[in-house]
């Protein structure tokens, strides 16, 4: 393959991924690394490197337009991400002594979660709204969000018992290049009772940071090729754009089930080219 | 300062650094691409480039002599800066909003991005 029909290949799965994974509110990364491997023979090493960079590109993008609307508390992301770079540190170096087949088994796993989450839709259920427990008061975590025209106010609990799943979180993405904004949700949804649109603006503003912890780590081994970062990156982020521009009039729940099944389908996939040392 | 201004300039530095970023990635691509189109390129086996693309120095020392691959990793270390430039402004307002608490923790989070940036090179 020559390397503008890599490029432009590339640049267009990567945009169809960040597309997606913006309607779908999953990300880029869960779809990116395994076409890269499975469709391309792409190394999961330069794979994971292109997903991580295209990662904090959407992050930083969509965060912005959130930090502005004032769902993100940005006093709990950056508590928690305290967790999740350490864990984001740990994660990338784990992924230097891991066999290839062994992080594409754990990537497999990964995806049947997101397939799971995205046929089961979690949308349409109430907001958690608690009173502060002695620990989040000490730490002055409360805060309020827009809800129905007005601010309304909210508390939250059971912070180290998020703070604990918040390094599994960045763990995670250390060692697979993915943002794993899910495990972040539920760490702040149902742990620590913060209301849903809060958890979810706040996690996608710490992925960023997560991500760049475990950047550095990838650069100086060398999982960062910049041919093969550069058209994931902007392919991502040029989807992405587009698909929070449409996100209005989509029809998403008939998304989440297409998206939902490939997904399912790339992570047996994954978990079967791990198996039988194909990745 | 209060919280919804720290917000609102955390909001405008990362679509900055952002779209800085993609503007010098899509620079070094096209640039790349002009001189490399028919180059066959593979990435099935990881095999481990010369130091100077995954060092700081000498990802700049590259793209200030014009290599293309070396512009292109110059935007994606635009890129991963965004995130730490923002913890470092985080540190800033907190300052100015005299909260000593978060301030330490913006600090915590600062020396860990830090450590992985610096640490190996």
């Amino acid at each position: 393959m020559t390397a503008i029909t890599f490029t432009l290949f590339v640049s267009a799965i990567s945009a169809l991924a960040g597309f997606l994974g913006a309607l779908t509110g999953l990300g880029g990364g869960v779809i990116v690394v395994p076409v890269l491997t499975l469709a391309l023979g792409v190394d999961i090493k330069y794979a994971i490197g292109a997903s991580l960079v295209s990662v904090i590109a959407t992050s930083s993008g969509a965060a912005a337009a959130y930090v502005k609307e004032g769902y993100s508390n940005i006093r709990i992301g950056m508590l928690l991400e305290i967790a999740t770079t350490i864990g984001a540190v740990v994660g990338a170096y784990l992924a230097g002594f891991t066999s290839t087949h062994i992080i594409a088994i754990i990537f497999g796993l990964v995806l049947l979660q997101s397939a799971y989450q995205s046929l089961v839709s979690s949308s349409g259920i109430a907001d958690n709204l608690v009173n502060s427990d002695k620990l989040a008061q000490k730490l002055r975590l409360g805060s309020n969000y827009p809800l129905h025209g007005t601010r309304q106010e909210y508390g939250m609990q059971n912070v180290p018992t998020g703070f604990g799943l918040m390094f599994g979180a960045g763990a995670l993405s250390g060692l697979l290049g993915i943002g794993s904004g899910a495990v972040k949700v539920i760490a702040m949804d149902r742990a620590m009772k913060i209301p849903f649109k809060v958890s979810a603006t706040t996690s996608n503003f710490m992925i960023g940071v997560t991500a760049a912890a475990s950047a550095g780590v990838y650069l100086s081994r060398g999982y960062i090729d910049p041919r093969v970062a550069m058209p994931v990156m902007l392919g991502v982020l040029a989807g992405a754009f587009l698909g929070t521009r449409v996100l209005v009039h989509a029809p998403v729940r008939l998304l989440r089930i297409v998206f939902g099944l490939v997904i399912a389908v790339l992570a047996i996939e994954m978990i079967v080219s791990g198996m039988t040392g194909k990745v | 300062m209060d919280d919804t201004r720290l917000e609102g300039f955390i909001g405008n530095l990362l679509r900055a650094g952002v779209l800085l970023a993609a503007a010098v990635v899509l620079a070094g691509g096209v640039f790349y691409l002009a001189q490399n189109y028919a180059t066959p390129v593979a990435f099935r086996h990881f095999a481990l480039e010369g130091r100077s693309l995954r060092s700081l120095v000498g990802i700049v020392q590259l793209a200030m002599h014009g290599s293309s691959l070396g512009i292109i990793q110059l935007g994606l270390l635009l890129l991963i800066a965004t995130p730490v430039a923002r913890v470092g402004l985080a540190v800033a307002g907190f300052y100015l909003e005299r909260d000593r608490l978060y301030v330490g923790i913006s600090l915590i989070v600062l020396t860990v991005l830090l450590f992985s940036l610096i640490d190996g090179h």
